[in-house]
């Protein structure tokens, strides 16, 4: 058949590339593969042209696979399936990008063309690593071009492609028996963005957490490489710059999806141990362990060894992290993991092809990497850096655990195993612990020279620092505290020790640049990454032990407390419209809610915060967003008041536009006149006057408007009383009527018609559904700026180790020569 | 035997009693009948939300609490007391993870997971009936 409108050569093109970038980097691999081995320099040297222009045209091909899926989405070309499914045509320009990166064949293109790029920069560098280190990235190059692939070999489907027509993933269904299937209404726009990810954190977190990911691939294939020619120690100095700045930008990306989760998801943190955030924090940390062995060993000869196994399984947890999270394993206990979508078996292979082939050629050569018999003293700094690496090491083993146990056991023994009764607590029991000794390691091995340190130098030097932070703790200690007891006096104890710690980090590595580096800042990256991790663990401890919730209930029917209860209900609260609520500190107004944005599917609550002693009032907007991609109902958006010390967090938790409940109570006619009585459930009301063309401070009729007020005093049996003013008026020939109504009783007048003999005709509804209301909640997150602060420092620091260990890299190759 | 391999030694056996205690709070996933049996015990419930019994919120009253009829697999029912706002198109739900444990014959939920018949996860499904429907 052939279809109308429909127009098949982006996708063409798109496939054509992809097996394009599949065939070159297989090319590119064998290429480098023979480069490497080659015994004759002239052989060499031409495998290496091959190499690089197969590595070339690779590069050139993920890009244009990407340029021609950026076109297909923002033409808005239906057609596509990726473009139908991930985007609509109301979407900004800013998040198209974000459509890429919804899908899985989008984040493994960001993935690949980060490999691209990466390889490209190491080929302009063009030292004698090249062949080895790219024939790694050429053959990652290869596994990732499959999974994009979307080709079937027998029954076994490889990979999934990005170009497939929404005709060919739903071959089955009716409407494309038509021809002219895209003139169909539902053919004419997409499903849309999940509203969740159009956020601003969304367009740039993917990119640079996988460049993140993707840049892990440069230390593993130095030390792959190492390993294979049987050099292995020549390339730790000019790894050193990638895997710093590795570790740096996946640090950058976690981070900012901890933001985007604070800023648009509804768990009240930025942190929650999600299986999806730990499966990217245990590659990081697993890299961190390996740079700090690899300084080492560039230091003082030891932990070459250990420096081989970090960098490969930081790789291959990121590998690990890829099957978690997208081959469906996880299924409940994540909230952002991918689906099945039949590929488990190739992102088995994945993970195997690059495991048993590493740790094999680990075993292999492992007698012959060069290690030094005697041991490290005790106060040289090597080995309490080694320590603190085993640690970092541990503890990725532990959380890699905690997070893989379930689903894996359920999945292979059909168990019925599930996460602990507190999943956050049952994570932050032991890396409480493990934050405490890393802190305490970086404040004081900083000040222990490499082989050896005398104990009084140490001492005198590392005095100043220890009692400046002895001093604010106790200081902090008196005047604000942390107040997380919840958990017993055991774990309050172990927070103000990993305050201690962090504290001292930051103070130890500040004063370290100072004292131990004069100021010289080009040469502090370390220390100045070391102030940032301290910052952020200090947020994170105050942000996090004193978070305060505002709304708590104090209205309601009162109920019987269980001690679980005490904990974590009770912590929405109710304003009704216009009411002031009492809230801690503040008084609480929702004021309305007609605001929304001009697509008109976000409404915006307006809620007044003021002050109890008026000394300060502000203005939220938590705010709802309708659901897209056939789900039902709303999201709800938070919203933060931010001050330098601390941030109002609200969410709405339950409003009645949720619900949109229809109201079954009726209108009821009256026809009465002036001084009549009208009774309803709750007592009565009396109509006092007709005015014409009211002026007062609700109408503004002028003297040649036609209206008519009925001017209505209501009794409720309380014995309290209310003004009601519904008023009748002409415009345009047309009787109109606007209604009045008293929320606190439930009823809605309407002064509808004018009769005979001085008599009107007015309308009285009662119902239970008529105040309007949302349920928030709301907390206040105390020196949360202080983590963000943290992570920017840490950021820096890696990037000013970067430029100086390349710098220092070639100065030593340099002088080799 | 180098001080490095005795820390390394110490290190493992604490990461390994860690490990255990961790295993020890693991949890279960239920039905209403083996929940019974452990009663007090925290578990996670599976059941589905009786359509045919009505949902008490009254978010006026009271935003933190909600009473319902969840009815297992297995077709047996118990009132669960969850104390916390109602979810949004909760009597959409079609599956519900219930964490929490059994008191007096009642469920007290400390938290609610929904799957709803189109969430995020499944949308390729949903967006496949959209296309079918109209």
């Amino acid at each position: 058949m052939n279809y109308i409108g429909e127009n098949l050569l982006p996708g063409q093109l798109g496939h054509f590339f992809v097996v394009l970038a599949f065939v070159s980097s297989l090319v590119a691999t064998i290429a480098y593969f023979k480069a490497t081995n080659a015994v004759d320099p002239a052989d060499e040297k031409r495998w290496k042209k091959l190499a690089r222009i197969a590595f070339g045209i690779d590069f050139l091909s993920v890009f244009t696979i990407f340029g021609i899926l950026y076109y297909i989405i923002s033409s808005h070309s239906f057609e596509y399936f990726y473009a139908w499914n991930h985007s609509n045509l109301s979407l900004n320009t800013q998040y198209l990008l974000s459509c890429i990166w919804e899908g899985q064949e989008g984040s493994f293109l960001l993935w690949t063309l980060w490999h691209a790029v990466l390889g490209g920069l190491l080929i302009f560098r063009g030292t004698k690593w090249e062949s080895p280190v790219l024939t790694v990235i050429s053959f990652m190059q290869v596994c990732l071009a499959t999974m994009i692939m979307g080709i079937y070999i027998g029954d076994i489907h490889l990979g999934s492609n990005p170009f497939l027509l929404v005709r060919e993933k739903f071959a089955d269904a009716p409407v494309f028996s038509r021809a002219d299937y895209l003139s169909l209404p539902q053919m004419q726009d997409g499903q849309g963005l999940n509203q969740l990810l159009q956020n601003y954190w969304m367009v740039i977190h993917p990119p640079v957490l996988f460049l993140g990911f993707a840049s892990t691939i440069v230390p593993f294939a130095f030390a792959i490489a190492g390993l294979w020619k049987k050099d292995f120690s020549g390339w730790t100095r000019q790894a050193l710059p990638w895997s710093l700045f590795s570790a740096g930008i996946l640090g950058l990306g976690i981070m900012m999806g901890a933001a985007w989760a604070y800023e648009s998801l509804t768990f009240g943190g930025y942190w929650a141990w999600d299986p999806v955030e730990n499966a990217s924090l245990v590659p990081w940390l697993v890299l961190v362990a390996g740079i700090h062995t690899q300084v080492i060993f560039n230091a003082t000869g030891h932990s070459l060894r250990a420096t081989n196994v970090f960098f490969i399984l930081s790789f291959i947890f990121v590998l690990y992290s890829t099957f978690l999270t997208r081959s469906g394993v996880l299924g409940d206990s994540s909230v952002h993991a991918f689906t099945d979508e039949g590929m488990n078996i190739q992102l088995l292979l994945f993970l195997v092809i690059f495991l048993v082939p590493s740790f094999v050629l680990y075993f292999m050569r492992y007698k012959d990497i060069p290690h030094i018999n005697k041991e490290e003293e005790t106060s040289s700094r090597e080995f309490w850096m080694f320590i603190g690496s085993l640690v970092l090491f541990l503890s990725a083993a532990v959380i890699t655990w905690q997070t893989s146990f379930n689903p894996i056991y359920n999945k292979i023994t059909g168990g019925t195993t599930a996460a602990p009764e507190d999943v956050e607590f049952s994570y932050n029991k032991i890396q409480i612990f493990v934050a405490i000794v890393l802190a305490l390691l970086t404040a004081i091995t900083q000040y222990l020279k490499y082989k050896k340190t005398t104990r009084e130098s140490w001492l005198k030097k590392i005095l100043v620092p220890t009692l400046v932070t002895a001093g604010i703790t106790i200081a902090f200690f008196i005047f604000s505290g942390l107040d997380y007891d919840k958990k017993g006096i055991g774990f309050q104890a172990a927070i103000y020790l990993a305050f201690f710690a962090s504290v001292y980090s930051v103070v130890a590595n500040a004063a370290y640049i100072w004292a131990g580096l004069n100021g010289k800042l080009k040469s502090a990256g370390g220390s100045i990454s070391h102030v940032g991790f301290g910052l952020s663990l200090v947020g994170i401890l105050i942000s996090s032990s004193n978070k305060q919730v505002l709304s708590y209930n104090t209205t309601g029917i009162n109920l019987k407390f269980d001690e679980r209860s005490k904990e974590k209900s009770l912590e929405n609260l109710t304003l009704i419209k216009g009411v002031p609520t009492d809230m801690g500190k503040y008084w609480a107004t929702f004021v309305n809610s007609d605001s929304t944005n001009k697509a008109g599917n976000i409404s915006y609550y307006r809620v007044e915060m003021m002050k109890k002693d008026s000394s300060e009032t502000f203005t939220l907007y938590p705010n709802l967003i309708r659901n897209t991609k056939g789900m039902e109902g709303f999201s709800n958006n938070p919203d933060a008041r931010h001050y330098w010390n601390r941030d109002i967090f609200s969410y709405i938790t339950y409003a009645d536009d949720m619900d949109k409940r229809e109201d079954t109570a009726q209108f009821k006619n009256y026809t009465v006149r002036v001084n009549d009585t009208i009774y309803y459930s709750n007592g009565f009301m009396v109509l006092n006057n007709v005015v014409p063309n009211p002026s007062n401070n609700k109408y503004h009729f002028k003297a040649t408007d036609t209206a008519l007020m009925a001017d209505i005093t209501v009794f409720s049996k309380e014995g309290t009383r209310f003004t009601a003013q519904p008023v009748f008026y002409v415009q345009g020939n047309e009787a109109r009527y606007m209604l009045d109504t008293v929320y606190a009783q439930n009823i809605a007048l309407a002064f509808s018609k004018v009769m005979e003999n001085q008599q009107i005709e007015l309308q009285v509804k009662e119902s239970n559904r008529m105040v309007p209301f949302v349920a928030l909640k709301v907390y206040e997150f105390p020196h949360i700026n202080i983590l963000w602060l943290g992570i920017i420092v840490m950021t820096i620091g890696f990037g000013l180790s970067v430029v100086y260990r390349s710098r220092q890299g070639r100065l030593k190759a340099v002088n080799k020569i | 035997m180098k001080k490095t391999h005795i820390i390394i030694l110490i290190f493992i056996a604490i990461a390994i009693a860690v490990l255990i205690s961790f295993m020890g709070d693991l949890t279960t996933y239920d039905t209403v009948a083996s929940a019974r049996e452990k009663e007090g015990k925290f578990v996670h419930l599976i059941a589905r939300l009786d359509k045919t019994k009505p949902v008490e919120y009254d978010a006026i009253k009271n935003p933190n609490y909600m009473r319902f009829i969840a009815i297992d697999t297995l077709g047996h029912s118990t009132e669960v007391i969850y104390h916390n706002s109602k979810p949004t198109d909760f009597e959409k739900s079609e599956r519900l993870v219930l964490k929490g444990s059994m008191k007096d014959g009642r469920f007290e939920a400390d938290e609610m997971l929904m799957k709803c018949p189109s969430k995020y996860k499944d949308d390729v499904e949903a967006n496949k009936k959209n296309l079918s429907s109209n």
